[in-house]
């Protein structure tokens, strides 16, 4: 397995499982939550991939 | 008649509960009564560890001349019992070579210290902080 986007995401999906879980108790909360973690370990992930791209210059 | 969650958590001792959570990840929850968490870490927590060994991820040796290494070490036996059952079955060595090898490293060692963090809310649980 090396495609680096579904990697980033299995492990976004992980982290973002067990934080939602801690930080919450109601599953609504928790989703909700750990929806928005997931979500920023994407587009943070593309967005430092984009900025990336011309290097090494 | 079932013994509600609060009172069961006073029965616990917070470091009792800490150290159930990071020997088998979830455990310490389930002891706690908060079994809809403790199944989720049961499930997430060793399955991350499982995918890092799949990755060809290596479980860091304790050499502390290589700080970086020891801190990885350290971090890698957060997640308990699965990191020894992989020592003991030699796996975890780590493939360098791999493409993925650093993926792998990356998800023993977070799937580690999410242990921690998840031992850490045991304890609060047990104290009755949360």
């Amino acid at each position: 397995m090396t495609s680096h986007l579904l990697l980033l995401a299995l492990f976004a999906f992980f982290v973002a499982l067990v934080f939602a879980t801690i930080a919450y108790d109601a599953p609504r909360l928790q989703a909700a939550f750990g929806v928005r973690i997931f979500a920023g370990f994407l587009l943070a992930g593309l967005a430092l991939g984009w900025l990336m791209y011309p290097l090494p210059l | 008649m079932p013994v509600a969650v609060a009172e069961r958590a006073s029965l616990v001792s917070p470091w009792v509960a800490a150290l159930l959570a990071w020997l088998v990840p979830g455990v310490g929850h389930l002891v706690l009564g908060r079994r809809q968490k403790g199944l989720v870490f049961l499930a997430a927590i060793p399955t991350m560890f499982a995918i890092g060994l799949m990755l060809s991820g290596r479980v860091f040796p304790f050499d502390f001349s290589q700080p970086l290494v020891a801190l990885a070490a350290v971090a890698a036996r957060g997640v308990g019992a699965p990191a020894f059952l992989a020592g003991w079955l030699d796996l975890g060595r780590g493939v360098v070579t791999d493409a993925s090898y650093e993926y792998g490293n990356a998800f023993l060692i977070v799937s580690g210290l999410l242990n921690m963090l998840v031992a850490l809310d045991a304890f609060d649980v047990a104290s009755g902080r949360k």
